[in-house]
């Protein structure tokens, strides 16, 4: 191919007249668009890569698990027996570990992340929107083993510095009261939730400021000629046309919560047993995985592989539901 | 003044005072997290950290944790740099608006938010497992498979930054090119990618930051080691894991020197992200 080239080009140098300098030509358009078809071939499975990821991970996980599955079909979602020494698997303690974790870091995060798009959009002066818009963004940045040692060596102690406070007064509460009772002992799925809610506060935030942004100007200040307060503006203008998107940032958040590891492992406290109380320990899927999976053998692994696929499937319809929330908004602008 | 007048001016003035605690909360959370970090980090901080293996414990420091880190970190963008690039060139070039390029795009942005500890799963199943059942066991937990995971990791965050930057580049410079009649293999590598080389490079640089901080994928692929080793095939030692076994040794000199490695990751992983924020501040990135 490259004598043919050489030759084709030495050809077309030699030559004064106008065939051979055609015939180059040709030849050289068939390599430009055989070029381009190994370039195209190239990218495409590339791209397609990042599909065998996604789907590499749900079947390779599926794969490791089949064991535990094929053994306990759908009791392994529903039995709350986890035992090792026994060689029995229930995963309801880890799931319930892990959606209520997930769900105290939504409870409190949601309206933080939306108090902080509110300032930052409508409320702090100009020259103050830039600096704090990316220090809160810093939060993301922060590696999540640091979130994890500061939780154990700092945020512990200092919770278990006020639950006693929480038993006396959350704890009184009927109803409600049973989750705020329980030993201060710092450690728990209450703490869990809350450096979740740290963590997953940056992410939501950053979606709804930036949501918030691209209501037109018109809108507002329509609303603002009637009379309207800042808050009224925010809550029955900009709330309404970007619920979607906000819905969206707020399960991205979610899903978040939902797979990180690190944060949560060291302060959850690695217990199975399934309690009323948030100030007790529990575990999570992700921290079992994290905790046991490298003394785990035979079925305690594929059990532990299944907790992963699990994980998985969850975050990934939570993630789809999140993107297709967004892209709601953008089709709106017409993107 | 009406009493309705009055109540809405109150909730105004409650709801703008409760937003402005709710971003003061954000920041002092982010002032406590960096301010621990920094006073405990610092303190510990001497040149055995970089000197002696972690196979002395609290007499040791952290130089293999940081040279495996290093390799793992280098051959993760090794293997996600290019594979990311090119795989964010087809959505913008090739596939900006068919559907297998819409699917890939947003299949992209859910991997971006995927756990990354079932990411480390996969790589235990796919790359550990096999080379161990291969081997008879002599090779399992690698700095290669480590580096897979991490990969992984970087590779979304590569391939939207390329997308997204690409798509920045004026249409008027492919047609100028193309006019010209070169094909667009050269019109893409040699145009596109030197127009757009600067946003693509961010778009590596975020990567490195994401996956420098990860600890949950290694767990078992790179496993860890207490000695020094530069070989891919060996069990390899890295910043996050030895700080993760540290921070759950009772020992308190262990505390410390996970302090010490603590705060050299975030340094490290805050410096690049504020990096490609100040150098590319004018160009609109993705950070999520």
């Amino acid at each position: 191919m490259i004598d043919e080239t050489t030759r084709g080009n030495a050809l077309s140098m030699q030559a004064t007249s106008a065939e051979p300098l055609a015939r180059d030509t040709e030849h050289r358009s068939r390599a430009d668009a055989r070029h381009d078809f190994i370039f195209r071939i190239l990218l495409r499975t590339c791209a397609l890569l990042v599909l065998a990821a996604l789907l590499g991970a749900a079947l390779s996980t599926l794969w490791g698990g089949r064991d535990v599955l094929f053994k306990d079909g759908f009791k392994f979602l529903f039995s709350a027996d986890w035992n090792p020494v026994e060689d029995q698997y229930g995963a309801l303690a880890p799931i319930a570990g892990t959606l209520v974790t997930s769900l105290i870091a939504l409870v409190l995060a949601v309206p933080v992340s939306f108090g902080v798009a509110l300032f930052l959009t409508e409320i702090a002066p100009n020259w103050m929107r830039g600096p704090v818009a990316t220090a809160i963004e810093l939060l993301a940045g922060i590696p999540s083993i640091i979130y994890g040692m500061w939780g154990l060596f700092v945020f512990v102690p200092f919770m278990a510095g006020i639950e006693p406070w929480l038993n006396d007064t959350l704890g009184n509460i009927p109803v409600i009261g049973a989750l705020f009772h329980g030993p201060p002992l710092g450690l728990g799925l209450l703490t869990a939730g809350i450096v979740l809610a740290v963590m997953i506060l940056p992410f939501i935030s950053s979606v709804m400021r930036e949501v918030f942004q691209t209501v037109p100007a018109r809108l507002k200040e329509s609303s603002y000629a009637l009379g309207s307060t800042t808050w009224e503006v925010v809550w029955d203008i900009v709330l309404p046309y970007t619920r979607s998107a906000v819905i969206g940032g707020i399960f991205l958040g979610l899903g978040r919560a939902l797979g990180e590891t690190m944060a949560v492992t060291f302060v959850l406290g690695n217990s199975y047993n399934i309690t009323s109380s948030l100030l007790m320990p529990g575990t999570s899927i992700s921290s079992s995985i994290a905790n046991e999976f490298n003394e785990a053998v035979g079925l305690h692994r594929s059990a532990l592989i299944a907790l992963g696929f699990l994980l998985f499937v969850v975050t990934f319809i939570v993630l789809l539901i999140a993107r297709l929330m967004l892209r709601q908004l953008a089709r709106k602008e017409g993107r | 003044m009406s009493a309705v007048y009055a109540r809405r001016r109150i909730t105004n003035i409650v709801a703008l005072v409760l937003s402005g605690c709710a971003t003061l909360l954000g920041l002092i959370f982010l002032v406590w997290i960096l301010w621990i970090t920094l006073e405990n980090g610092i303190s510990a901080i001497t040149p055995t950290l970089f000197t002696k293996i972690t196979a002395y414990a609290d007499q040791g420091g952290l130089s293999n944790a940081i040279v495996g880190s290093l390799i793992m970190d280098l051959m993760a963008l090794m293997i996600c740099a290019p594979i990311g690039v090119l795989a964010g060139t087809y959505l913008a070039e090739y596939a900006s608006s068919t559907r297998l390029g819409a699917s890939i795009r947003f299949l992209n942005d859910i991997l971006l938010s995927a756990p990354s500890i079932v990411l480390g799963l996969f790589v235990y199943v796919i790359v550990v497992l096999p080379m161990s059942n291969l081997t008879n066991g002599a090779i399992s937990f690698s700095g290669f498979a480590g580096s897979v995971a991490l990969a992984l990791i970087g590779l979304p965050v590569i391939v939207r930054t390329t997308d997204e930057m690409l798509q920045l580049v004026p249409g008027t410079l492919r047609e100028a090119a193309l006019s010209l009649g070169i094909p667009q293999w050269k019109l893409t590598m040699q145009v596109l990618m030197r127009a757009a080389f600067s946003g693509i490079l961010t778009g590596v640089l975020l990567a490195l930051a994401r996956l420098a901080g990860e600890t949950a994928p290694l767990l078992f692929t790179a496993f860890g080691n207490n000695f020094m080793t530069a070989h891919p095939l060996d069990k390899m030692a890295s910043m996050p894991v030895t700080i993760y076994q540290y921070t759950n040794d009772p020992n308190p000199a262990l505390h410390a020197i996970a302090w010490a490695g603590a705060l050299l990751i975030t340094l490290f992983v805050l410096a690049l992200s504020l990096l490609t924020r100040i150098m590319f501040s004018r160009k609109k990135v993705s950070y999520e």
